[in-house]
């Protein structure tokens, strides 16, 4: 299916015959690389099998909050699996995990009974019993530290929280405890934590439930954070984050839970510190994760129509980066385009801009642009919260302005 | 140990000494003595404990030796901070040793045991080395923690002490955490939790109690109340310093933690509670000789006379020699030696610290994640400290 878009755009960029966007550079030239791009990608592999990392996300899901099945082909070249919700997803990943070792145990506000608040845990408490699915009181910052001290004995919680907004209340826990204990300890001590919940900028959920802490917990040495976007890699980072020894925060978000996808029946398991080639590309390397991908990837649609081709990586590993995926697609673009859904200060964004420039400044042809949120709290006001994320009409207007 | 002979009069005292190779070890005897506590325990919503405690000889003979050495080392760790070879914090435990080796007596090393970071008598009591110790202080290599985490943070998992924790009251949801998974994995074990009398006004406190209650977790809270929290007194500080009865709902035991038998007491009736019927506080009621830290001189809110009238009349390595003396288990001349000897084993393990390296610098990579991925990490200035994390 990439291979039919990207035939499309490359007619497109013939007949437009505009040679200042393609920006073929002689530094650094990419080998193999001929005038006629149809087929022929930069490191010299025909198009369509280009995709090293996985097979699965080639559907261009454009829709932020999809709640018709996806029309593109099934994107699963061994079995016909199964359609899911993401919610679902990461059900099916915690349970998976549950069966397998009787060391995972899940603590959270309402996810015994209530079946958690976004009914990731539903049906739990009944399988598993009270004690591996805890009904927590209201107390982030005890329940959190009674998660580590659990992990220090060698269980491994998932810790829920409601909303990521609430895990401020737990800081101290996750920055001292959580995250530094393997190394104050002198290795004596692992915590297999996963730590998660939904974030993100939701439909007028007010300031206080919209807020997006990958940018707080960033600096906290010891931690891992991912952010999902589609169900297929909801489930496989969440058995991947149970299964490491390493605390992990997995960043959800509130409006991509009742995303449809149709996963593989078999057992998988993602790599935590991977990123995902969403729809390779020549021009612009646009990086962005979780709900901001589906902003981007409706950007893309227009993008491609006006003839340009951009390359859209998902992240998804905030801490650390994937800055060999990155830092292939920086090589072969030389521009980049950072979006997302965190503050515009000392957000994720900010971190790899910096990132990028000590790493791969030579490869650059112009600065890095990072789209992010504005630097407010979230107004309730359904206008004002649609311009303070990013939307797809500015994701076009940069990388016009970028690939002039 | 020493060898020790019952004294029978002192008409054959000069005979003693002649016949000290036919002396009877009588500390190796196991015959029960029974100890009063010092004082009466005060229980809320449970009914204490009795105040004659069975104790043996060996027992008594350790409690003096084990407090001895602790005390002996926190005024050597004394000297090497103003010497300049331990930095930042040091936090000094002298006074409050019984707390340490009576909660040793009562429980097993499988039970666990979390505290603040007043925490080197607690790591030595549950088998850490005094070389351990020391090149934790110092930062070397050697130290129980490989250097890198200091006088706050001495962990020792295989005789379950989890540390060393630097935040005042964070370690008691951890506390509870430990609670929650021998309760998981159902073998009958406790944990205590220990706290002072200036955590005792955190939230998570009460939040961490709520939850052990709730499910019936087998968590001791034991609060070491020295009556101040840095240069805050109690009655400044809460109002109500009965901490003890803070839970509420939960029972709670004071104790004199300045006598090891009643600590000793109070713990192993804490844990039979525990297991049986959840959460439990404790408070001992104990004092610290020096002051917070070696920053504080610790007279500035107290008077010299307080510290000097405490240390003659509730110090409790006096009472343990008191109770040895009257027994007949050792002669003043024993027990003399036994600190000489303690001296020695200190200066001795210090000479040995001294000696050891200081870690690697490709150690300040190493311990940070559990199973790296190769992403490298730089020095200030990039050039320097270059290393994958491992």
């Amino acid at each position: 299916m990439a291979a039919v878009t990207r035939g499309l755009g490359a007619t497109a960029a013939l007949s437009s015959a505009n040679s200042k966007k393609f920006q073929f550079t002689t530094r650094r030239s990419l080998s193999g690389r001929k005038g006629s791009f149809f087929a022929v990608e930069s490191n010299g592999n025909p198009r369509s099998s280009l995709n090293r990392h996985n097979n699965r996300t080639r559907q261009l899901v454009t829709n932020a909050v999809a709640t018709k099945p996806d029309s593109a082909a099934a994107s699963t070249v061994s079995k016909p699996g199964h359609e899911l919700l993401l919610f679902e997803a990461l059900r099916e990943g915690l349970e998976e995990e549950m069966d397998r070792d009787p060391h995972v145990c899940v603590m959270g506000e309402d996810v015994g009974h209530y079946g958690g608040s976004y009914k990731v845990t539903k049906g739990f408490a009944d399988k598993y019993g009270d004690l591996r699915v805890l009904d927590t009181p209201i107390a982030e910052n005890s329940f959190t530290g009674m998660a580590i001290g659990a992990a220090m004995t060698g269980l491994r919680p998932v810790v829920e929280g409601m909303n990521m907004g609430f895990l401020l209340l737990a800081f101290n826990q996750i920055s001292n405890n959580c995250g530094m204990l393997h190394y104050t300890s002198g290795g004596q001590f692992k915590i297999p934590v996963v730590i998660r919940g939904p974030g993100g900028v939701g439909r007028q959920l007010g300031a206080e439930h919209s807020q997006r802490l990958e940018s707080y917990f960033q600096s906290i040495p010891g931690i891992q954070m991912v952010a999902c976007s589609t169900p297929y890699n909801a489930k496989g980072l969440m058995k991947a984050a149970i299964r490491s020894d390493n605390p992990v925060i997995l960043f959800e978000h509130v409006l991509l839970y009742n995303l449809k996808e149709r996963i593989p029946d078999e057992e998988y398991v993602l790599n935590l510190e991977e990123a995902e080639m969403v729809r390779p590309g020549e021009h612009v390397t646009i990086l962005t994760y979780s709900r901001m991908r589906y902003h981007v990837m409706q950007a893309a649609k227009t993008l491609v129509n006006k003839g340009y081709d951009p390359e859209v990586i998902d992240i998804r590993s905030l801490k650390p980066f994937d800055l060999y995926t990155i830092g292939n697609s920086v090589k072969k673009t030389h521009r980049v385009i950072i979006v997302e859904e965190c503050m515009r200060t000392g957000g994720i964004g900010a971190s790899l801009t910096a990132s990028i420039n000590e790493n791969f400044h030579d490869y650059l042809d112009a600065p890095i642009v990072c789209l992010s949120s504005q630097d407010v709290p979230t107004p309730y006001a359904a206008s004002l919260e649609e311009w303070t994320v990013v939307q797809p009409a500015q994701i076009v207007a940069a990388v016009e302005q970028l690939c002039q | 140990m020493a060898q020790l002979t019952r004294r029978t009069t002192d008409l054959l005292k000069p005979f003693s000494a002649a016949l000290s190779s036919t002396r009877l070890l009588t500390t190796t005897s196991t015959t029960p003595i029974t100890v009063e506590t010092s004082l009466p325990f005060t229980g809320h919503k449970i009914d204490p404990p009795s105040r004659s405690v069975e104790t043996t000889p060996q027992e008594l003979m350790n409690f003096f030796r084990d407090m001895a050495l602790m005390r002996r080392m926190e005024i050597a760790a004394d000297s090497l901070y103003k010497a300049k070879l331990i930095r930042g914090f040091c936090h000094l435990y002298d006074g409050q040793e019984a707390v340490s080796v009576g909660m040793e007596a009562a429980i097993t090393k499988k039970d666990c045991i979390i505290t603040a970071y007043r925490d080197h008598c607690i790591f030595l009591g549950r088998g850490g080395t005094l070389l351990e110790c020391f090149a934790e202080l110092m930062g070397r290599k050697d130290g129980c923690s490989k250097g890198k985490g200091g006088s706050m943070h001495f962990y020792k998992k295989d005789s379950g002490f989890y540390g060393g924790h630097g935040i005042v009251g964070a370690q008691i949801p951890l506390g509870c955490g430990l609670a929650f998974a021998q309760k998981y994995s159902k073998d009958e074990n406790v944990t205590f939790a220990m706290y002072g009398d200036g955590a005792a006004n955190q939230g998570q406190l009460f939040e961490a109690l709520n939850m052990a209650a709730l499910w019936d977790l087998p968590a001791i809270l034991v609060c070491e109340n020295n009556h101040y929290g840095m240069g805050t007194a109690e009655w400044r500080a809460a109002k109500s310093p009965a901490y003890y009865k803070r839970g509420d709902y939960v029972p709670g035991l004071k104790a004199n933690g300045m006598d090891a038998f009643a600590v000793k007491q109070a713990c192993k009736f804490a844990k039979e509670h525990a297991l049986k019927n959840g959460p439990i506080i404790l408070e001992m009621d104990t004092y610290r000789y020096h002051g917070h830290s070696m920053s504080d001189p610790g007279s500035t809110y107290r008077t010299r006379d307080e510290i000097s009238g405490v240390r003659q009349e509730r110090d409790p390595i006096e009472r343990i020699r008191k109770l040895v003396l009257s027994h007949d288990l050792a002669t003043e001349k024993e027990l003399k030696d036994i600190e000489k000897e303690v001296r020695k084993e200190v200066d001795e393990a210090i000479a040995q610290a001294k000696e050891s390296p200081m870690p690697d610098p490709s150690e300040l990579f190493t311990n940070v994640h559990v199973k790296g991925f190769g992403v490298e990490a730089f020095g200030a200035d990039r050039k320097e400290l270059r290393a994958v994390l491992p």
